[in-house]
């Protein structure tokens, strides 16, 4: 039951039939498309909305080698396999991994690389994390998988008190920096209070980790396998709107991306943009109509890294620019744009132009049917940079 | 069968979906691989014409009337014991015959730890270290089971383990240093006494929270097994640590993942203040062993040899077998929780003197070695006083040595010093430029440190 609740079947827009699993004569569980009359099609029709997004993909990058085309959950398969041909210590597990991964990222793994090498936990998030901290203590590559971003809580204690503190405590006699965790993160239209959040700022509050949000394939597989690189253990959350939603070509070979180094997506000069994952796509969109309606030009900012953050390329924007908008799903309180926020204006207060903006969800929890309204859309992002420019 | 069936088709229907969105065409990459569920085939095929229970969950026969089953805790799993409470071999088979040297390695360890507990227990009350935990009553615990492991075995201990510590050879130069925090202290100075660890001898440092080392030790397990170098682990924790959720789930791991682990729960009966009847209803620990699927044993902590039979019998099997093995130490926690608490407040004097009195490892061995005139009154009094004299000339030596240079505040956060720490700590120094009478920079480290 909980696996059905937690397992999502679509694209963006797919027109999707389920046929009854486990359907017997006996079973009423599993639906099939109904013919509906005109009109409450249009109804439904009109129930159904497109993505708050268009993804835009990236030029395409030469210099890693022959690409393929893939979606984010194939580029995030890409990474793992080409971890565990490289590196015998690997393993993978979590919740559903054995057999491809609720959203398909270990498909085809297991089967390659072996059932001591990708394997299912028994559904225990603390457990997951915990076991993972064990096994890079040991010396393990170890790669958890969180089934959704909104369940790592369990695991806090671990992650806060565990993982990120292993170092500093034991005088760097024992470190679990060989562990990284992935989970899929941020909104995806219908996923409601416990698949829809963004914990990132959680987690940035947390000395000795590393906590990491690409916004492309191309982006995900290079800093995912930066995150399995590198010598701390490292968070990665996954867009899961982008899984499919997102294609690109996408380098065969490994290759990384560095971590905490900020990515300028888009030039400008007049507003600095600053967001992270499936909210950078919405920003090229605000900036296209911040150029066109406004006439002003906004250098969009994909921070990548959350922590430890790229202080200097933002404020180096901010100083050109004067004015700064912090967009995130997550609750404006407390969201990772108030950290951004006061850093920028510590550093460049007479640089600014305009208060700094942040466009964030509102201070609940992540709603149902109310997602439309409660999400940082382009409308909202267009607005708060009128009122910037205005000010 | 039907699992597997079911599984496929939804596997399957991911494959549809994933076709008709997004119009993948060139990259087929792992999608379409055959994929069959092996594991899961372990379960039996399913037959109806059977009357045997055909559920996947469980291997079981019907019974046809309503009965609960009663836990068993009036008489639970007995305690496996070699020594009566006088020392005396009950069974000779089942006597390790050990080595007169073993014999007295094991008790002078045991007695050392004691003495060095009561040394720095009373340097806290002197305010000389800010905290302290002693292991009275409890060093059979510790020795014993320390003594069956190979050194490779890797330990993780929870906080009462420093016999295990003290058996591998940690000097004691080393204890004293990371109880007065100072600059030869392993883990630089950062966390609170007791909090010990060594990579040589494959003692992972100790943490504050309880319980969170046992999932963890699974996973070392785990990483170890695929090594396959004939290595364990052990991982100790208390019984009121064993209610902890990381409790479960590192049992529940290391049996579904097939870990070659012990568990070592010393049952000393408090937790704090907290007696067992407040944090079990159940038999014990050793109880929930079988419920996770793990070979399970009680044993009398305070006897070291049967300690010892127990963690060696079970290091073998556990590495032999890759299955995770847990050993629930009954013993009595002698002395306070810490020296923050006075547990004269939740108990009696006459309860805490039956154990000290009546049934204490260190004399229980020593009777077993003065029946064999193995160790005399002469040697007591000489060995009481050499271990004394040791423990304080380390002592001594800890408290003149300066604290760590003030630098390791910043470093080991992560692995490379990041621009925001480097900021901070040039802030941190300029600020102690300025106001530097108000802090104790006389008692710290100025040698520069190799990063």
């Amino acid at each position: 039951m909980a696996a059905a609740a937690r397992f999502f079947i679509r694209g963006a827009n797919s027109k999707l039939s389920i046929t009854g699993i486990g359907n017997g004569s006996q079973s009423s569980f599993g639906g099939t498309l109904v013919k509906l009359s005109p009109s409450s099609n249009s109804r439904i029709k009109a129930q159904r909305r497109h993505a708050h997004f268009t993804f835009q993909p990236d030029p395409e990058r030469t210099q890693y080698g022959p690409t393929q085309k893939m979606n984010l959950f194939q580029s995030v398969t890409s990474a793992l396999d080409n971890t565990l041909a490289s590196d015998p210590t690997a393993v993978i597990f979590g919740e559903d991994v054995a057999f491809g991964g609720v959203f398909r990222c270990t498909v085809g793994l297991r089967d390659k690389y072996g059932k001591d090498r990708v394997f299912n936990t028994p559904l225990c998030e603390q457990g997951i994390v915990g076991f993972g901290i064990g096994a890079a203590v040991a010396g393990a590559t170890a790669i958890a998988e969180i089934q959704f971003a909104d369940y790592i809580y369990p695991a806090f204690d671990q992650i806060v008190n565990e993982a990120a503190k292993y170092r500093y405590r034991s005088g760097n006699l024992f470190d679990c920096g060989s562990l990284t965790i992935r989970a899929p993160w941020g909104c995806v239209g219908h996923g409601s209070l416990y698949h829809s959040q963004s914990p990132e700022a959680f987690f940035a509050h947390c000395p000795g980790i590393k906590v990491v949000i690409p916004r492309s394939p191309v982006q995900a597989k290079g800093l995912l396998l930066s995150c399995i690189a590198d010598p701390n253990p490292c968070i990665f959350f996954e867009p899961k709107i982008l899984y499919r939603a997102a294609v690109e070509q996408v380098p065969v070979e490994p290759y990384t991306i560095p971590l905490s180094q900020a990515d300028i997506v888009q030039e400008g000069s007049d507003v600095t943009l600053v967001a992270w994952g499936t909210q950078i796509h919405v920003m090229r969109e605000v900036a296209n109509m911040a150029q066109e309606k406004l006439g002003v030009s906004c250098e969009v900012i994909d921070l990548q890294t959350i922590l430890p953050w790229d202080v200097e390329t933002v404020c180096k924007s901010v100083v050109k620019t004067g004015r700064l908008l912090i967009s995130h799903e997550a609750p404006i309180t407390g969201g990772f744009a108030a950290e951004i926020s006061s850093s920028v204006q510590e550093e460049c207060f007479l640089n600014l132009e305009a208060p700094i903006s942040r466009v964030c969800g509102y201070d609940t929890p992540f709603p149902h049917i109310f997602e439309p309204f409660y999400i940082p859309d382009k409308w909202k992002c267009f607005d708060a940079i009128k009122k910037m420019i205005n000010y | 069968m039907a699992a597997v069936k079911s599984m496929n088709k939804l596997y399957g229907v991911c494959v549809h979906a994933a076709r008709r969105t997004a119009g993948l065409k060139a990259s087929r990459l792992l999608q379409h691989r055959a994929f069959r569920v092996g594991a899961v085939q372990r379960q039996q095929p399913f037959d109806s014409s059977l009357e045997k229970p055909q559920f996947p969950g469980a291997s079981a026969e019907f019974v046809d009337h309503l009965e609960f089953i009663q836990p068993n805790v009036i008489s639970g799993i007995p305690v496996y014991r070699v020594m009566d409470r006088q020392g005396n071999i009950i069974d000779p088979s089942q006597d390790p015959q050990l080595s007169k040297e073993q014999v007295l390695n094991f008790y002078q360890k045991m007695t050392l730890l004691n003495t060095m507990d009561r040394i720095l227990y009373e340097s806290q009350r002197q305010g000389r270290i800010s905290f302290y935990m002693t292991n009275y009553g409890e060093e059979g615990t510790h020795i014993g089971s320390a003594a069956a492991l190979d050194p490779e075995d890797i330990v993780f201990g929870q906080y009462r383990e420093a016999g295990v510590l003290m058996y591998r050879g940690f000097p004691l130069d080393m204890f004293m240093a990371q109880c007065y925090a100072n600059a030869d202290d392993l883990g630089k100075g950062r966390q609170m006494p007791v909090h010990y660890g060594s990579k040589d001898l494959n003692f992972v440092t100790i943490s504050s929270p309880l319980a969170t080392q046992i999932p963890q030790a699974a996973g070392a397990a785990y990483a170890l097994k695929r090594e396959n170098m004939n290595r364990a682990v052990i991982c100790y924790f208390g019984e009121g640590a064993a209610s902890e959720g990381d409790a479960h789930a590192g049992f529940n791991f290391s049996a579904t993942l097939e870990c070659p682990i012990i568990f070592f729960c010393r049952n000393n009966g408090y937790a704090i203040s907290t007696p067992t009847n407040e944090q079990y209803r159940g038999d014990g620990i050793a109880a929930r062993g079988p419920g996770y699927g793990m070979l399970s044993i009680r044993v009398d902590g305070n006897d070291v040899f049967a300690v010892y039979n127990a963690t060696k019998e079970a290091r073998r099997r556990a590495v032999a077998e890759n299955q995770p093995f847990l050993i629930e130490a009954m013993t009595y926690r002698i002395g306070h929780h810490s020296t923050s608490d006075d547990s004269s407040a939740y108990r009696s004097v006459d309860e805490v003197n039956y154990w000290d009195k009546q049934d204490h490892p260190i004399s229980r061995l020593r009777h077993y070695m003065t029946a064999r005139n193995w160790w005399s009154e002469d040697d007591e009094k000489s060995w009481r006083k050499q271990s004394r004299k040791t423990v304080m000339v380390a002592f001594e030596k800890a408290e003149k040595r300066l604290k760590p240079n003030i630098e390791l505040m910043f470093t080991d956060v992560y692995q490379e010093m990041t621009p925001n720490l480097n900021k901070q700590r040039d802030a941190m120094w300029r600020h102690m430029k300025q106001y530097k009478e108000h802090y104790p920079f006389e008692l710290f480290d100025k040698e520069p440190i190799s990063q």
